[in-house]
């Protein structure tokens, strides 16, 4: 019996060994894929087997990254960036979660707006950069606007089908008690979509980024779109490539954080 | 006066392409304390009758009585359980059985005791009320949706084939509690079910209703020495087989007849 014991012991540890052994390969290929991408990039860059003026290189990208630091021009570029960014994705998600109670708590309404849904989801919301900014003139609300426009549409209908998705027994176990609508809509429909709106805040980091980059292009004034959009014109690509690495690092990072948060609220 | 009164009830749900007639003048009345039965084959109407009850649904026609008062004027009189337990997986169990109190806010200290009572009283205790529904079996958790149901101390408890959902041993360990509550409580039940056994073993009344459209084809009074007996008791009584062969002749003749009507001439 107590050898039995022992002998399924070892093996789990030889199991949990096992996952240890695969984990460290996983990471040891992905760092070899980060080291192999920029030291080729730079020995074909500094070889001239690659236009340097267009592809510039990763360490004149590094040079130019502590320049950038050391002037403090990168964190006033990025802090606009990341403001937009925040608040298009805040208000685009709240906007559309609100609209999707609207259409909840009235079918009429939401049979009469179905057909402007369909047009407003497949036209691109970037299309409308223009007349944002003319409307709301240059600067931080037109591209908050942006941000905005560009995931609002989606949620909306993403939260509207989960919403009407909850299993009507439990508003009809919650009618049986004479509850409100508002009441049913508290209690039962809003807990019960809870996973799908916290994975249309993932969807929405994304697409909100797109809205503000696009609208930084636009306005030209300030921020990491216009970081890039600068560079391109006074074709800087080093410029360019150093606002684009910066934009994927704080877009992952904002990606994992909604990512955590996702968990943490899930699991409760 | 009975104490529920159900008075020619006629439902007819429309589609676009059809008008389906689920129940035709359903007449009946149920006594304060009394336990009935509506029984039958699928898709005589037996849950739209009982919605039909809890006010749910609006009949097309008829009216429902309670004390003499339409239903639709009533608020928190009528429980209603479901197939499943239906308990929010969000919520603590403290919450779910809670919830009927808050949202008629009859929520205070006392309810609040006599509910976690309740709970203990269903053989649910040890700390259970900070759990989630998905950490309790099948049984503890119709268990907990029965405290819910009873918490906002409802006259009239509609039970929508509670059990079916259950394997046998924890179907028949429940039967036995929900009836000992109930008449404990003295509280008035109609149960819908499509099991003879439990609707015999269960009730006082048994309504017979038939299909397409539903309607009270029959009904059985439950012998004296049955009604007195736990279900579980009940089951193992030698009265019990002469009515379950009754009724169950009555189904079958009811399903000859229904498959009859329908065979084109």
């Amino acid at each position: 019996m107590n050898k039995q014991l022992k002998k399924v012991e070892l093996l789990h540890k030889n199991y949990i060994q096992s996952l240890k052994v695969e984990k460290r390969w996983v990471r040891f290929y992905q760092a070899v894929i980060f080291v192999l991408f920029f030291s080729i990039w730079e020995f074909l860059s500094r070889n001239e087997w690659i236009d340097p003026l267009i592809f510039s290189s990763p360490s004149k990208i590094w040079n130019l990254f502590i320049d950038n630091i050391q002037d403090g021009s990168l964190f006033t570029h990025l802090g606009v960036t990341l403001t937009e960014t925040i608040f298009g994705f805040l208000l685009g998600t709240f906007l559309g979660v609100f609209i999707a109670a609207i259409l909840w708590w009235s079918p009429m309404i939401s049979k009469i707006l179905d057909p402007y849904l369909v047009v407003l989801n497949a036209m691109p919301k970037v299309a409308l950069g223009p007349v944002l900014i003319v409307a709301l003139s240059p600067g931080y609300p037109s591209i908050i606007a942006m941000g905005a426009i560009i995931c609002v549409i989606i949620t909306t209908i993403v939260v509207y089908t989960s919403f009407k998705e909850v299993d009507p027994n439990y508003l009809k176990v919650l009618q049986t008690f004479g509850a409100t609508r508002f009441q049913c809509f508290k209690e039962a429909i809003i807990p019960a979509s809870f996973p799908t709106i916290i994975s249309t805040l993932k969807v929405n980091v994304g697409l909100s980024w797109v809205g503000v980059i696009v609208g930084e292009f636009l306005v030209s004034s300030k921020g990491l779109g216009y970081m890039i959009i600068y560079g391109f014109q006074v074709f800087n690509f080093t410029l360019v490539f150093l606002s684009l690495l910066v934009i994927a690092v704080i877009a992952t990072i904002m990606y994992q954080l909604v990512d955590l948060l996702e968990k943490k609220l899930i699991k409760q | 006066m009975s104490f529920l009164q159900v008075r020619n009830i006629h439902h007819t749900y429309f589609t676009k392409d059809t008008a389906t007639t689920a129940l035709s003048d359903i007449s009946l009345t149920v006594e304060e304390g009394e336990f009935v039965s509506f029984l039958g084959p699928s898709g005589c109407g037996k849950t739209t009758l009982l919605s039909i009850i809890a006010n749910l649904i609006k009949p097309t026609e008829g009216t429902v009585l309670l004390e003499n008062k339409p239903v639709s004027t009533l608020k928190n009189d009528i429980g209603y359980m479901l197939q499943q337990d239906y308990l929010f997986p969000w919520k603590t169990i403290e919450e779910n059985i809670l919830l009927g109190l808050k949202l008629s806010k009859q929520l205070n200290e006392k309810t609040k005791t006599n509910t976690l009572n309740l709970l203990k009283q269903m053989g649910l205790n040890g700390g259970i009320e900070k759990q989630l529904p998905k950490q309790l079996s099948g049984g503890m958790r119709q268990r907990v949706a029965l405290v819910r149901t009873l918490a906002t101390e409802p006259k009239l408890l509609m039970l929508d084939e509670p059990f079916s959902a259950l394997d046998y041993q924890t179907k028949l360990k429940l039967e036995d509690l929900v009836s000992n509550t109930l008449k404990a409580f003295g509280k008035t039940a109609i149960l819908v079910t499509h099991d003879i056994g439990e609707a015999i073993a269960m009730s006082d009344r048994v309504f017979l209703l038939s299909p397409r459209p539903g309607r009270i084809y029959k009904t059985f009074e439950i012998p004296k020495e049955l009604k007195r007996l736990s279900p579980f008791h009940a089951r193992n009584h030698e009265a019990f087989q002469g009515i379950f062969q009754t009724i169950w002749k009555e189904l079958e003749s009811l399903e000859q007849t229904t498959e009859k009507s329908r065979t084109p001439s």
